[in-house]
């Protein structure tokens, strides 16, 4: 499966922050030919572990994705919901979005809302039900939805919403397919909770005690109008070595073995500082007595709203220097 | 458990000056307990043997420790500058009295007299650093020798019952945790329970962090109070839960994500014992779960909290029943985790 057919896939999987079972079956799935073991953990954390004598090494790609929360049922059948992740009310309204049992709705804002301040309680969840008692019947509080905005590619690009961080998955999935000896003892972790705050890398990494660490996620470009300020990276460059984001700096025997290793092997790579926001990295590095941590990122242009976009050809270069790394001969710490 | 709440809720004990609430605690817990200790960040962590022998895998919370103040300085008039403990909200806090330091000096959260305001000043709220608390010193010499720089305040107000099964006392966030642990303790457990009364929650959780380090359970209860606003003029989609609805069970708040089968499980045990319960209907807030939760390679946690009104006040009030019903409700959970540990 080639890595947009993968993020399609991976895509059609529910997978909001917390509630990840769906997601984490499918990854489960695509994962077995090529896993030694495969566990789930207390925070749902998804661990495929391909053995090895050497290092450990563990990536961490999040599988969840920000989403929205039922909170409230109003007597007139709307929902008012809370947030998973951070998503800016500006960027979540006028978008479908379906729950786990297919009910499908649209989040709106209330007609008085004032645009310029709009907060997220001052938007709803209209699934169209007639009033409270059938808006019951379809949904229950507790439940999740996520943006059910199309997936389509334009060339080498792609657009979707989910690329954060489904296509950081197809990217660690793509490279365990070409993984051929190891001897490393390899960590794919698909973690839980990542959009609400690092939440699943933190304990996947007590547990495994990794020597070494690397995030795979989306970072920020800074080639579409006015985004100067926000990332150094754009799309279609490369893989993009993380330099720092604002959870981590990455160590620099990280950021110069990934980048020896990419230029051993013709991988295109770009130097990537994003400068708001944090990944994995963050909670992987400060794990115990400190793990040697770096980045590997897809860049991504409207992160966080419902059509991101990305370069194929860089994801590509991503899912390579993944594998690159992980056969690549590492010191046991 | 009534009388024992109103006694936890009248002694002082802010966020890292717990040491009160701890001794009253410890004292009432001693007699029934197997194993007793105080941690460095000044947890209580209480060991009781129970019917199944499972070790340290299923554990109790809740915090001792509640909001205040404490004095940044001491000026040449003999007021005192302070900042709060924790998130108080200024506006509730001014013109309320307080009492400071070892010796429980009295004092009041000044501000001027009505007569003396200006139609602009009536329109904002003073700023923190703009209070000060007056104990009536006639100057710093005074002031310095009845209470000292650092010293913690506590707001004053002694615990009553309010119109139809309802107490207004300071603290009840999380005193009424507390008692429902110490309530507990005095029965036969179905199983082993580690009941943790935690310092610190109030500035951040801190002190849950060394609880559950050095517990480690595979499951955690955090017996808390949450923020009721089923007040006048809020619309329903953001009165979050009431008093008397019974215990709130939640999903997630601001800080957490709980593990969703155990939030299954208490909702069902309440429904299958005619126990009235309800959830959070808006995210915010947080409690001692979200760092318990993150512990080493990860607890799973679940919250049960009594919906109080004007939480962090000088005055908060809550239901009777429903902190009956956490107590019922607590009880019938460590049965079933009897049964799956």
């Amino acid at each position: 499966m080639d890595i947009f057919e993968l993020t399609g896939r991976l895509n059609a999987a529910h997978g909001p922050s917390g509630d990840e079972a769906g997601i984490r079956e499918v990854i489960a799935d695509l994962a077995r030919p090529y896993a030694d073991e495969i566990t789930a953990d207390t925070m749902g954390n998804l661990i495929v572990h391909k053995k090895g004598e050497g290092p450990r090494v563990m990536f961490a790609a999040h599988m969840d994705s920000i989403g929205f929360i039922v909170t409230h049922i109003e007597k007139e059948g709307f929902l008012r919901v809370g947030r998973l992740g951070g998503i800016a009310p500006k960027e979540m309204i006028y978008t479908p979005v379906r729950f786990k049992n297919g009910a499908r709705g649209v989040v709106v804002p209330e007609e008085k809302a004032d645009f310029s301040k709009l907060k997220g309680d001052e938007c709803y969840l209209d699934i169209g039900a007639k009033d409270e008692k059938e808006a019951k019947s379809m949904v229950k509080v507790g439940d999740t939805a996520v943006y059910d905005s199309p997936c389509f590619q334009n060339g080498c690009k792609v657009v979707s919403p989910y690329l954060d961080n489904r296509i950081s998955c197809a990217v660690l999935l793509s490279a365990l397919a070409e993984i051929r000896e190891n001897t490393n003892d390899l960590y794919f972790v698909f973690t839980a909770q990542e959009e609400v705050g690092l939440r699943g890398a933190r304990t996947a990494a007590w547990a495994i005690d990794p020597d070494y660490g690397v995030a795979v996620d989306v970072t920020d470009v800074d080639d579409t109008p006015g985004s100067e300020k926000y990332g150094t990276v754009q799309l279609g460059k490369g893989a993009a070595i993380k330099l720092m984001d604002s959870s981590v700096i990455c160590h620099p025997a990280m950021v110069q073995k990934l980048d020896e290793a990419a230029k051993a092997h013709g991988i295109p790579t770009q130097k990537d500082v994003m400068r708001a926001g944090g990944t994995d990295a963050g909670a992987i590095h400060t794990t115990r007595m400190g793990v040697l941590t770096g980045g590997i990122s897809v860049p991504c242009r409207y992160i966080h709203t419902p059509v991101e976009m990305a370069d194929l050809n860089d994801a590509k270069a991503c899912a390579e220097l993944v594998a690159v790394f992980a056969q690549s001969r590492l010191e046991k710490l | 458990m009534l009388d024992q709440l109103k006694e936890l809720c009248a002694i002082n004990g802010v966020s890292g000056d717990e040491d009160a609430v701890r001794a009253f605690i410890k004292e009432k817990a001693e007699s029934y307990a197997d194993s007793i200790r105080t941690d460095a960040l000044g947890s209580l962590i209480v060991f009781k043997k129970g019917k199944k022998a499972t070790g340290n895998k299923l554990m109790l919370c809740a915090h001792m420790d509640e909001v205040g103040v404490i004095v940044t300085k001491i000026t040449d008039e003999g007021f005192l500058k302070f900042d709060f403990v924790g998130g108080v909200d200024r506006r509730v806090a001014i013109g309320k009295p307080v009492v400071l330091g070892e010796k429980q000096v009295p004092g009041i959260i000044g501000l001027k007299a009505i007569h003396l305001v200006t139609r602009d000043e009536m329109k904002k709220v003073p700023k923190t650093d703009a209070l000060y608390i007056d104990i009536g010193a006639k100057d710093k010499e005074a002031a310095e020798a009845l209470v000292e720089l650092g010293a913690y305040g506590s707001f004053v107000g002694a615990p009553e019952l309010l119109g139809n099964g309802l107490l207004k006392a300071k603290a009840i966030d999380d005193r009424v945790g507390c008692a429902v642990m110490l309530e507990l303790l005095k029965e036969d457990l179905p199983l082993d329970v580690t009941f943790a009364f935690t310092a610190q929650e109030e500035v951040g959780t801190r002190g849950a962090f060394g609880a559950a380090f050095s517990v480690t359970p595979e499951i955690a209860l955090v017996l808390e109070t949450t923020t009721a606003a089923d007040l006048p003029g809020v619309e329903d989609h953001r009165k979050v839960c009431a008093p008397g609805k019974g215990p709130v069970i939640s999903y997630m708040d601001g800080a957490t994500i709980y593990d969703r089968s155990l939030f299954e499980a208490l909702r069902d045990l309440a429904e299958a014992n005619g126990i009235p319960w309800q959830t959070k209907e808006y995210i915010a807030g947080g409690n001692d779960a979200r760092t318990i939760q993150r512990t080493k390679a990860g607890v799973r946690v679940a919250a049960m909290s009594a919906a109080v009104r004007y939480l962090h006040a000088p005055a908060s009030v809550g239901s009777i029943s429903d902190f009956d019903n956490m107590l019922k409700l607590t009880r019938l959970f460590l049965a079933h985790a009897a049964q799956s540990l």
